[in-house]
C-alpha cells in the first residue's frame, strides 16, 4: 500500500513538473506583467507531492514496512528511531529522494519570493529548475526507485550499516543537500538571466541570499561530517581527501568564491559573466561529484552501491547540462568592460577568486586523476594527504595576508597600497607568533609562517572591527562585523590545524587486560574488560587509565568494540577525554585468537577549537543573511 | 578567439565524458570470480597429519575434485560441513586446513566427521592464496586438467551440491 501510494506521488510530482515548464513556456509568450497564479499553484502542488513521497518514505522506515525493498535493504524493527529516519537518506535511493526535495524546495521558495521580478527572468529560471527536477525524477524513476516491492515479504529488515548509526551523520547528509543541491537554484537563475538579459547588479541581489544560504549549509555539512568521521571512523583524523570528500569541497570553493563576486557584482559591473560561470560550475560540479561517488568509478569510504548504469545516466546527464550551458552562455553573454583599480576592495576580491580556482583545479586533479590514468595506462594509483598538503599549504599563505588586507581597501576607489596598515599588526602578529613557537618549540618553517599569516588576518580583523564600531558611534555595521566573524573563523581554523599538525602525538601498543605500558609522558593501563548486551548490539568495554607523568594528572577512557546483530558488524568505538584544549583519544580492537587487545593512543590538541573555527565561519554567513542589509 | 576558446572547452569537455565513460567499465574490485576457467597452481602442500608432501598436479588422476579451505575456528565451515560429507560419496575432496592448530583441526574433523580425501595444511595462509582464497570457507570445483570449474566463496549450501553433482554427472 505504502509503496503504491510512493510510486503514486513521484508519478504526480513528474506530472505537475512537466506541467510547469509546459505553462511557463506558454506564459513567456503572453504580454502579462507577472506570471500567472496557476503557475504558482502548480508550485505548490509540486512542493505537497514530492515531500509526501519522502513522507511516505519514512513511513515505510517508520513502521517497518519490509515490503518495499529500500526498506528491507536499509532498515530492522530494533533500530532505534532517530536512525529509522536517518535510514532514509542514508542509501542511494533514498538520499537522490531528498536530493529531488531539496530541489524542488527552492525551486518554490525561489518563485514565491521573487514573484513580482522581471517575468522573463523568472519563468525561465522556473523551466530550467524543473528541467533539472524532471532529468532527476526519471533517473529516479527508471534506476533508483525507492518504492521498489518485494515478494514475498520478508518479516525483518538487513539493517543499516552501524558506522551510519551516529547523530552526526544523521544530519550530515540532509546539510550537505541543502547546500550543494541549493546551488541547483542559482545554476538556473544564471541561465535565464543570460537569455533574459537581465540586469547584472538585480542578478547579484537576487542570487545572494541564496549562494549565503547552500554556503552556510555547505559549509556545516562538511564540519558534521568530520566531526562524524573523527568521533566514529576511529582513525582520529577528520579530513582524509577522501574523493568523496573532495566532491563536497570543491563546490565549497566555487561557493566562496561566488559569494565573494557577488558582492563586487552588487557595487560595480565588469564581473557579471564571472559571477555566472561560476554559478553554473557550482551546480555543475555538484552534480559530477555525484556521478563520481555514486557511479563507483572512484573508490572511497562512503558506502552507496556501485552501479554504472546510474553512473552512465548521471554522465550523460551532466553532459547535456554542461553542453546547454555552453551554448546559452556563448550565444547570450553581453560584452563586458573589466578594469579594476589596482588595491582596490573589489581587486582583492577578484584575486581571492583565483586563489579558490587554484584550490578548486588541485582538488579537482587530486580527485580524478587516477580515472584517467586507469583508464590511459591501466595504472592504479591512489593520491593521499602528501600531494594536498604539500600544494595547498604553502599558498594558504598568501591568501590569508590577501584576506587581512582586502577588506581594509576600498571598493572601486583604491589605488595604492598602504604599506602602513600592515607594518604595525604584521609586526605583533610575528611577536604574538614567536612566543608560541618557541613555547611548543616548533621549527617547520612552513608552519610558522603559516601561524604568523594566520595570526595577522585574525588581529587585522579585530582591530578592523574595533575601529569600525569606533566611526560608526558604538555599533559595527552589519557586513562588515559578519565579514570579521567569518575572516577571524578561518584564520582560527588555519592557525589550529596547523598547531594540531605539528603538537599530536600517537602511539600504537599491545596490550593485556591487568597490563601497564609505559610510554614517554604516559603511562597507560588496561585494568580490565566489561561486556554488556544493548538493544541491537553487544559491547566490549575496555577501562583504560591514561597517566601524565609530567602533572600526574589521570584520565580514564572506555573504549568500545560493537558486534552489532543486523547486519552483522564489528565497530570500533574511540573513547575521547575532550576539554577545550587537548583531547585524548583512544580506540581498542581484538586480535584474532590472542589475549592482547591494540590500543591506539592520541593527543590530539585544539579539536574542539578547529570546530569552533568552523562555526564562526558560519556564523558569519549567518548575521549576513539574517541582517537586513545584506 | 571566443571561437577557439570554445572549441577547445568542447574538445576538452568531449575528452573527459570520454574517459569517464571508459572509467565506468574499469573493475573497481578485486574479485576472483575471473580465475574461473583458469588452471590452479602446480605447487606442493604439507600435509595436516605426516611430514609428507602432496604436488596439486597429481588431483590430474581425478575427474573432479574439489578443494575446499576450512578452519576449526572458523563457524561457517562447521555449517558447510554435512554437505562436503553428503558430497565425499561421489567426488574426491581435498581439504587445506587454513591457519589452524593441528589438534584442534584434528578434533573438528573427529567430531562432525571427515569428508576429505586427504587434508593438507596452510598453517600461515599463504599457499592459499595461490589459489585466489581471500576468506574462508571457500571451495574450488577443478576437473582433470586443473581447471577451476566453479569457485564458491563463503559456505556451501544445498542447491550447491546439487549443482556440483549435475555437473560431475554430466
Amino acid at each position: 500500500m505504502i509503496s503504491e501510494f510512493g510510486n503514486l506521488t513521484v508519478v504526480l510530482s513528474i506530472l505537475t513538473s512537466f506541467f510547469l515548464i509546459i505553462f511557463s513556456i506558454i506564459e513567456l509568450k503572453n504580454n502579462n506583467s507577472y506570471p500567472s497564479i496557476k503557475l504558482r499553484n502548480f508550485s505548490i502542488l509540486q512542493l505537497i507531492f514530492t515531500n509526501l513521497s519522502f513522507l511516505t518514505l519514512l513511513m515505510g522506515y517508520l513502521i517497518s514496512d519490509f515490503s518495499i525493498e529500500n526498506v528491507y535493504e536499509n532498515s530492522h524493527t530494533e533500530k532505534p528511531l532517530l536512525y529509522k529516519i536517518s535510514g532514509v537518506w542514508g542509501n542511494h535511493e533514498g538520499s537522490l529522494l531528498l536530493w529531488i526535495n531539496v530541489l524542488v524546495l527552492f525551486s518554490f521558495l525561489f518563485f514565491s519570493k521573487n514573484f513580482k521580478k522581471n517575468k522573463k527572468f523568472q519563468l525561465l529560471t522556473l523551466i530550467f529548475q524543473n528541467i533539472l527536477i524532471l532529468g532527476f525524477f526519471i533517473f529516479l524513476f527508471a534506476t533508483s526507485n525507492p518504492f521498489n516491492k518485494i515478494f514475498p515479504i520478508p518479516s525483518e529488515g538487513l539493517g543499516l550499516n552501524p558506522i551510519l548509526q551516529d547523530p552526526a551523520l544523521a544530519i550530515h547528509p540532509p546539510l550537505l543537500y541543502l547546500g550543494f543541491v541549493g546551488s541547483s537554484i542559482y545554476f538556473s537563475a544564471a541561465l535565464a538571466s543570460l537569455i533574459s538579459r537581465y540586469n547584472g547588479k538585480d542578478f547579484a541581489i537576487i542570487s545572494k541570499p541564496w549562494v549565503l544560504v547552500s554556503w552556510i549549509f555547505q559549509t556545516l555539512g562538511i564540519l558534521v561530517g568530520s566531526i562524524w568521521a573523527y568521533y566514529e571512523l576511529g582513525w582520529g583524523g577528520y579530513w582524509f581527501w577522501d574523493p568523496v570528500e573532495n566532491s563536497s569541497l570543491i563546490p565549497w570553493f566555487l561557493m566562496t568564491a561566488l559569494l565573494h563576486s557577488i558582492l563586487v557584482l552588487e557595487k560595480r559591473s565588469g564581473i557579471y559573466l564571472w559571477v555566472v560561470v561560476l554559478s553554473i560550475l557550482t551546480f555543475t560540479m555538484s552534480v559530477t561529484g555525484t556521478f563520481l561517488v555514486r557511479s563507483g568509478i572512484l573508490n572511497s569510504v562512503h558506502t552507496f552501491a556501485n552501479d554504472p548504469t546510474r553512473g552512465l545516466y548521471i554522465l550523460i546527464f551532466l553532459s547535456a547540462m554542461i553542453f546547454s550551458s555552453i551554448y546559452i552562455f556563448y550565444k547570450y553573454s553581453p560584452i563586458e568592460n573589466r578594469s579594476f583599480n589596482l588595491f582596490s576592495k573589489e581587486f582583492f576580491i577578484i584575486i581571492n577568486n583565483w586563489f579558490m580556482s587554484f584550490f578548486l583545479i588541485t582538488v579537482l586533479i587530486g580527485t580524478v586523476y587516477p580515472i584517467f590514468l586507469e583508464v590511459l595506462t591501466s595504472q592504479k594509483i591512489s593520491i593521499g594527504p602528501p600531494y594536498y598538503n604539500a600544494i595547498l599549504a604553502p599558498f594558504l599563505i598568501p591568501l590569508l595576508f590577501l584576506m587581512a588586507y582586502g577588506p581594509t581597501t576600498s571598493w572601486i576607489i583604491s589605488r595604492q597600497f598602504k604599506t602602513k596598515k600592515i607594518i604595525y599588526n604584521l609586526f605583533l602578529s610575528i611577536v604574538i607568533t614567536s612566543i608560541i613557537i618557541l613555547t611548543i618549540n616548533q621549527k617547520n618553517f612552513l608552519i610558522n609562517v603559516l601561524l604568523i599569516a594566520s595570526v595577522y588576518l585574525i588581529l587585522q580583523n579585530i582591530i578592523g572591527i574595533y575601529k569600525n564600531t569606533k566611526k560608526n558611534s558604538g555599533k559595527p555595521s552589519t557586513p562588515n562585523l559578519a565579514s570579521a566573524i567569518s575572516h577571524v573563523g578561518f584564520g582560527l581554523l588555519i592557525f589550529f590545524i596547523s598547531l594540531n599538525s605539528v603538537t599530536s602525538v600517537g602511539h600504537d601498543l599491545n596490550i593485556k587486560a591487568g597490563e601497564k605500558k609505559s610510554l614517554e609522558n604516559f603511562d597507560i593501563t588496561l585494568e580490565e574488560l566489561k561486556v554488556f548486551n544493548e538493544k541491537n548490539y553487544k559491547k566490549f568495554v575496555g577501562n583504560i587509565v591514561v597517566l601524565n607523568k609530567k602533572t600526574n594528572n589521570i584520565e580514564r577512557l572506555k573504549p568500545e568494540i560493537r558486534i552489532y546483530k543486523n547486519p552483522e558488524t564489528i565497530t570500533y568505538e574511540a573513547s575521547i577525554r575532550s576539554n577545550i584544549f587537548s583531547d585524548t583519544y583512544v580506540t581498542m580492537s581484538n586480535i584474532s585468537k590472542s589475549e592482547f587487545y591494540n590500543i591506539k593512543f592520541q593527543k590530539k590538541p585544539f579539536m574542539n577549537l578547529i570546530w569552533f573555527s568552523t562555526i564562526l565561519i558560519v556564523l558569519g554567513g549567518m548575521l549576513r543573511l539574517i541582517s537586513k542589509k545584506i | 578567439m571566443k571561437k577557439i576558446i570554445l572549441s577547445l572547452t568542447i574538445v576538452f569537455i568531449c575528452f573527459v565524458v570520454v574517459i569517464f565513460s571508459l572509467g565506468l567499465k574499469t573493475k573497481k574490485i578485486y574479485d576472483t570470480k575471473d580465475l574461473v576457467g583458469k588452471p590452479i597452481p602446480l605447487i606442493d602442500l604439507k600435509l595436516l597429519n605426516s611430514e609428507k608432501t602432496f604436488k596439486t598436479s597429481d588431483l590430474k588422476k581425478n575427474d573432479f575434485t574439489l578443494i575446499n579451505f576450512w578452519a576449526s575456528w572458523c563457524a561457517p565451515c562447521r555449517k558447510e560441513h554435512k554437505y562436503l560429507i553428503q558430497l565425499s560419496k561421489d567426488l574426491k575432496i581435498l581439504g587445506v586446513n587454513f591457519k589452524d592448530d593441528k589438534q584442534k583441526a584434528n578434533k573438528f574433523i573427529k567430531k562432525l566427521g571427515n569428508p576429505y580425501n586427504l587434508i593438507a595444511t596452510d598453517k600461515d595462509g599463504k599457499k592459499s592464496i595461490y589459489f585466489g582464497v581471500y576468506g574462508i570457507p571457500e571451495t574450488i570445483l577443478v576437473d582433470k586438467e586443473l581447471k577451476i570449474i566453479k569457485k564458491y566463496i563463503g559456505p556451501i549450501n544445498e542447491n550447491d551440491v546439487k549443482k556440483i553433482l549435475k555437473i560431475i554427472n554430466n
